[in-house]
């Protein structure tokens, strides 16, 4: 029995090819595994291919795996898609009557998935559960698992077509039969019994969408746009039953100018979309960076540029979201790396935005959008929340004054007092609060546009200030490896289990290797990245873009010359090719 | 906590800063119809805010002793339902131009007459772009000479009032800035409408397009016997060749959206991350 298998599902968009994987996969979790998927479709909603991998393992995961263990193929296409990536000694399985596969290095079982669904249990749509039982019988996870998702995915639609979810049942029973009768096991690949775990099964959307509610976000404001709606979609249902509010807005301008809105009435606020409607979000970014709201916007990057590949995985916003908007606007960028890091990491961003003042861009990207992870419940734990720098005329904040009234204080108010933080007090409309107007104009301290060149100097030194003070408070990211390495990897987002699968592979095979992963992006931690640097003969980053972003960063700040590796097809890396980057160099 | 006055003067709502505006420009009528208006509902400035986008009537708020948010161009809209909807406790006023709210900004304006939010907009028309200098606006007669137009504004019209009635804005009316007083009147009832009411100020500039002699001729007040409940008579006031009538157009209650969405959350309770993630366990 194996503790780790790979199992790929190819078929066509709307036959529940991935509805099918994500079955299996909750099943696995559910049973005990560690699983990881990774899919692809089209952007459109029926047709074209899709495919739906999951690799379940009994210890933690960190990459979707270099090849598939298993394929299973619904169609000829799936099959001429898929062949390359099964590993050799692999299993494929496939229906006789769509294709006959060429000879190969794999073990063939020839299931009818067709026929079993149309004549056995006589509903064609029953097509996926037949893939289930077959996958079950032949590699695991049991059946009982398999029906136990099944029925808790489809409780609902059970009162309202019991037929369906009866021949579903047959389906899954028919398709199990057909294995223990006709198909004998030739190959090793079986989950056997594992411990049961506290764990949670969920991807990286859910997760932005289960933080932002743990950071105490009062407002979201957003428009469709994949692969950001899901976050939309979980806040608009999730927001009211915690007393927050939401509003699908017009376009992207009208959600982070509402959310600014709703900042500035003191509500922690969200929006979420990906590179074209955080395009037109840019000039809102400025603002916000000027007129010193916190806000907090989620980038869930797909393949640009312009609609680019809607559905496919890039990290290529990193240079547009360090530099989004005219003018030099101070911004911090988040970029978490995996489902707990979205939970964990948009917290932290609420705080930032609170703590700073600042717009805080959240990069996350498709494919962590959509990554199903088991992770241990533990990861989800109430965080502390920051509340922003409150001005209170009762002498809280940095200039408060109680012995004055109202109109007095009022007139000594500061909102954009400078100070060595570059943190200024910032009071919310409500009672008794010290007014003042926000506004994109250069303004004096008491927010009073002004043009004066010693001014604008000033005030653009607290504003960069104040990503220094966070550069100092934030913390910094850890080294993972040797620590003698001659190798290092830099990396950033969605790549980190990769990379570091790839560091473990290198460091087995004898190589010094160490990964450093800075998840805040904007401020860099200078020193840490610097000490990492000079620490290590050769840099390579791997990045899955055209241009090395990251890279031209690194250059740009430390000088670094890093050797580059870029892939830009829409699909991530697999430690695979990150490792064959580290065989390379040395 | 600081003790704030029960009764309010216009002056109560004065800032120190000086506007920017031309000498005789409409938008001090507009800003003194406020003051008034805000006084007349005793509107605490400590729980009003007054949100504007670009262009000179935009540095209101600064005007303004009140909360203000100065932002960028076209988005007032936006910014004031954000505000609105996620503290419907403040009383928010949106101002602005009609680059601000009839071209650049026109699509907001769409959707918030659809959301019906509870705030006041009073939109400053003179008919072209005077912080920019004497461009052709939305709602330049078609053949305007300017300087984005020298051969004569080729397009046709907007009609803000059409606009706003086919949108079924819940409140609908029209001042002149010449008019203060009876400016002032619509402000405080559109402020005391409870849904988004639309206050369209004619506010000439006599720097770029000086319209105060061909107003004075065409203000008129809306006849006695309107009844502000009948849209489509409204229309036909709207529509109007000759009079740009004055007053009340149309006025209607009914649910706002941000109260209806503070409904919604009646039954909220604290979030409990354990309890919220046992769905994905």
């Amino acid at each position: 029995m194996m503790n780790e298998i790979t199992i790929r599902i190819g078929g066509e968009s709307g036959e529940g090819t991935i509805s099918g994987g994500d079955i299996v996969a909750l099943a696995a979790a559910r049973w005990g595994y560690h699983v990881y998927t990774f899919r692809t479709f089209p952007a459109e909603i029926l047709g074209g291919p899709c495919m739906f991998q999951v690799r379940i393992g009994d210890q933690p995961i960190k990459s979707m795996g270099d090849y598939a263990d298993v394929l299973i193929c619904l169609n000829k296409e799936a099959y001429d898609r898929n062949i390359s990536d099964l590993r050799h000694g692999g299993v494929l399985v496939y229906d006789p009557a769509d294709f006959t596969p060429d000879a190969g290095d794999f073990i063939a079982y020839a299931a009818p998935f067709n026929e079993l669904a149309r004549k056995e249990v006589q509903l064609f749509q029953t097509k996926n559960m037949v893939m289930l039982g077959v996958i079950s019988g032949l590699f695991g996870p049991p059946l009982e698992a398999i029906i136990q998702v099944v029925e808790s995915k489809l409780s609902k639609s059970r009162k309202s077509n019991p037929i369906l979810m009866e021949k579903n049942m047959l389906a899954l029973q028919i398709a199990k039969k057909y294995v223990t009768e006709k198909l004998s096991k030739r190959d090793p690949f079986e989950l056997g019994p594992v411990e049961k775990a506290n764990r949670v099964v969920l991807n990286g959307n859910q997760a932005v969408v289960a933080g932002a509610l743990a950071a105490k976000c009062g407002y979201f404001a957003g428009y469709p746009i994949t692969p950001a709606s899901d976050i939309m979609e979980g806040l608009a249902k999730e927001l009211p039953q915690v007393g927050g509010t939401f509003l699908q807005a017009e376009d992207e301008i009208a959600a982070l100018a509402s959310v600014l809105g709703a900042s500035f009435g003191g509500v922690r606020a969200m929006t979420a979309t990906s590179g074209p409607g955080f395009s037109l979000m840019t000039e809102l970014i400025g603002y916000a960076s000027m007129a010193e709201i916190p806000a907090v916007i989620v980038d869930a990057q797909r393949a640009g540029p312009s609609t680019g590949m809607p559905t496919k995985m890039e990290q290529s916003d990193l240079s547009f979201a360090l530099n989004a908007s005219h003018g030099d606007t101070p911004r911090m960028i988040v970029a978490p790396a995996d489902v707990a890091d979205c939970y964990s990491l948009i917290i932290t961003a609420f705080n930032m935005a609170e703590r700073y003042q600042m717009p805080v861009i959240f990069l996350t990207d498709q494919s962590l959008t959509a990554r199903v992870e088991s992770v241990e419940m533990s990861a989800f734990q109430p965080m502390e929340i920051e509340e922003r720098l409150q001005f209170s005329a009762n002498g809280a904040g940095a200039n408060g004054n109680s012995s004055n009234g109202y109109a007095e204080a009022a007139h000594t108010y500061s909102r954009f007092a400078y100070t060595a933080s570059g943190i200024s007090p910032i009071s919310t409309p409500g009672s008794g609060a010290m007014a003042y107007t926000a506004t994109g104009l250069e303004h004096d301290e008491q927010g009073h546009p002004d043009y004066e060149p010693e001014d604008h100097t000033a005030m653009m030194e607290k504003r960069f200030r104040k990503l220094d003070t966070a550069a100092e408070e934030l913390p910094k990211p850890q080294r993972y490896g040797d620590e003698d390495a001659t190798i290092g990897i830099i990396g950033w987002g969605s790549t980190e289990g990769t990379i570091q699968e790839a560091v473990d592979r290198a460091r087995a095979k004898g190589y010094k290797v160490a990964a450093l992963h800075p998840k805040i992006l904007s401020p860099l931690p200078d020193r840490t990245i610097r000490d990492f640097i000079r620490s290590v003969k050769t840099v390579i980053v791997p990045e899955c873009n055209y241009s090395g972003q990251l890279a031209n960063l690194l250059g740009a700040k430390y000088g670094l010359q890093a050797i580059r590796v870029n892939k830009f097809g829409g699909i991530p890396f697999t430690a695979g090719e990150i490792l064959r980057a580290i065989e390379e160099v040395s | 906590m600081l003790q704030t006055p029960v009764n309010f003067t216009p002056k109560d709502y004065k800032s120190e800063v000086k506007p920017t505006w031309c000498p005789g420009c409409g938008d001090f009528g507009v800003l003194n119809a406020t003051y008034r208006g805000l006084a007349g509902l005793k509107m605490s400035p400590d729980q009003t805010v007054v949100v504007s986008g670009i262009g000179c009537s935009s540095r209101f708020p600064h005007f303004m002793k009140t909360f203000g948010f100065h932002s960028v161009h076209g988005r007032a809209l936006p910014v004031a339902q954000g505000l609105k909807m996620a503290r419907p406790d403040l009383t928010v006023v949106a101002v602005g131009g009609d680059g601000d709210f009839f071209s650049i900004g026109v699509g907001h304006f769409v959707h918030a007459a659809l959301r019906n939010i509870d705030i006041t907009v009073v939109v400053m028309d003179n008919e072209t772009y005077g912080l920019t200098k004497g461009q052709t606006s939305p709602t330049s007669p078609h053949g305007h000479v300017s300087k984005s137009t020298p051969y004569g504004l080729l397009a046709s019209t907007f009609n803000p009032i059409a606009t706003a009635l086919t949108l079924n804005v819940s409140f609908v009316a029209r001042g002149y800035s010449a008019k203060p007083k009876e400016l002032a009147a619509l402000i405080e009832q559109g402020m005391t409408h409870h849904g988004f009411s639309f206050i369209h100020a004619l506010s000439p500039c006599p720097t770029f397009y000086n319209t105060f002699d061909a107003w004075d001729a065409s203000v008129t007040p809306i006849p006695t016997d309107h009844d502000s409940h009948d849209r489509i008579r409204a229309l036909t006031l709207a529509m109007d060749a000759e009079k740009q009538y004055m007053g009340i157009f149309y006025q209607e209650d009914r649910p706002t959206m941000d109260q209806s969405a503070h409904q919604l959350s009646q039954q909220a309770k604290e979030f409990d991350i354990e309890k919220y993630m046992a769905r994905y366990s």
